[in-house]
């Protein structure tokens, strides 16, 4: 584009390394952020004012009245800022220049930045930007996210993806359960962890890669095995619990659990090419089944082989597992409609999906006499 | 009678001739069964116990609504209908 020429017939002031403009910013000059707001969440140069590119002559007089100042102007990169100021010379402002390297270059060089109008210091708003513009979403709903405590059982196919999103999304809290060590075999889907972990606890190296992935994440180890005994000590401080076990006896310890400690099971399973998924939550509203509900007893072993015994493409427990922290994610925010009372069956082979009614027993032995017990009192 | 699509999970599909889909011709859900078995022996016994209950861990779904919900194998199967068997998958 065309950059007019100086109203004086002046050659353009040249532009300014970061730190020789904060020498003068500190001496007086008016330094300018013409940034986008969601650009400046993160932060601007100390000192800056935040006026975006498209406001620039709207608000410039109030902001600088006096045309023969100099004037220094700041973006991400330098382009906009070079563009803002032969726009403000056009206007008069013959001493507008450009901060080379924009906001960038200004952060490398170590120069101070101090925090922009408005935004919150217990979050950390530029790593969720893309989220926190989502209404349904926003800065409460990051602190919700933040102050969640989310069992995952099991570090594997599942557990991998979900455990990934969770803690990019920024739930505070993460309970890894799993006993069992990372085998090479494992690799192909269960991609919390990688060729150097082979041999390590999966609740360790799963950890180390969450906690590398989004460090402000607690992640608790829980190398162990579920049982019926031990599921209620474990989950109970958890507020949704993501099940992604391999075996018929964790899930239904799982399931028995949550039923007890009223907290959504957010199910998830695996056979080959298939999946299915659905949230178990007798005592949410409207009710919903629990995994005894669904399935009172477990098939023979011969009906239930492992992923071990009947294989799995490495892709579909991917995709049940962000479905399942998809459910997750919408628990702890309180948007949308969760899939209680519905399950999702996924078909990668036919390349479908299909939804099926799955409503509570009235007779289950477990959920019908807890959610009776809670309901009155 | 009416054409009816019967789904077959990948579990069970070793005992209906490799099939992820058979069509048969019923009126009831407990038809669907009984044409199944004339063609695939092997299905049916781990759908059904011996005294002809659903198995514990096997739902059947017409459409989208689970049999137990309505009739059972009594349930009249209406044309068109899509019958999925879904048993209890544990892999993770």
């Amino acid at each position: 584009m065309s950059v007019p020429t100086p109203a004086h017939g002046a050659a353009p002031p040249d532009d300014v390394a970061p730190a020789e403009a904060y020498e003068r910013v500190r001496a007086g000059v008016t330094l300018l952020d013409v940034r986008d707001a969601a650009e400046i969440a993160a932060g601007l140069p100390a000192h800056a004012t935040h006026l975006p590119l498209c406001e620039l002559e709207r608000r410039i007089a109030a902001i600088v009245p006096d045309r023969a100042r100099p004037v220094l102007l700041i973006c991400a990169s330098g382009r906009r800022s070079s563009q803002g100021a032969a726009r403000l010379r056009a206007l008069g402002y013959d001493q507008a220049a450009s901060v080379a390297g924009g906001f960038q270059r200004w952060r490398t060089d170590g120069l101070p930045v101090a925090r922009a109008p408005g935004v919150p210091d217990d979050l950390d708003v530029e790593r969720y930007a893309r989220q926190l513009t989502l209404p349904e979403v926003g800065l409460d709903g990051q602190r919700k996210l933040r102050d969640a405590r989310v069992a995952l059982i099991g570090a594997g196919g599942l557990g991998s993806p979900a455990a990934l999103y969770l803690a990019a999304a920024g739930v505070g809290h993460l309970t890894l359960v799993d006993d069992d060590r990372v085998e090479r075999s494992n690799l192909h889907r269960q991609v919390l962890h990688g060729d150097a972990d082979t041999g390590r606890l999966k609740t360790d190296s799963g950890a180390a890669r969450l906690e590398a992935l989004n460090p402000s994440v607690q992640v608790t180890r829980v190398a162990e095995r579920l049982t019926a005994d031990s599921a209620r000590a474990v989950l109970e401080h958890a507020h949704v619990v993501l099940d992604g076990a391999d075996n018929f006896a964790t899930r239904y310890a799982v399931s028995d659990a949550c039923v007890e400690l009223g907290i959504p099971d957010v199910h998830g399973s695996v056979f080959r090419f298939e999946g299915q998924v659905t949230v178990l939550w007798p005592s949410a509203p409207g009710g919903g089944p629990c995994y005894r509900c669904l399935y009172p007893e477990p098939p023979p072993p011969e009906l239930a082989p492992s992923c071990g015994e009947a294989g799995v493409l490495g892709v579909v427990p991917g995709v049940i597992g962000m479905l399942q922290a998809t459910e997750t994610l919408k628990l702890l925010l309180g948007v949308g409609a969760p899939l209680v009372g519905r399950m999702l069956q996924y078909d990668a082979l036919r390349g479908g999906f299909d939804e099926f009614d799955v409503p509570r027993d009235p007779g289950c032995p477990v959920c019908a006499r807890v959610t009776r017990v809670m309901s009155n009192g | 009678m009416t054409d009816v699509i019967v789904r077959v999970p990948a579990v069970l599909r070793p005992f209906a001739g490799g099939a992820d889909e058979l069509r048969v011709t019923a009126g009831t859900l407990g038809q669907v069964l009984e044409q199944l078995a004339a063609r695939h022996p092997q299905l049916v016994p781990r759908v059904l116990t011996p005294d002809g209950r659903l198995r514990p861990y096997v739902n059947l779904f017409v459409d989208r609504t689970n049999a137990r919900a309505l009739q059972g194998l009594a349930t009249v199967v209406p044309s068109g209908a899509t019958v999925s068997i879904l048993p209890a998958v544990a892999g993770g």
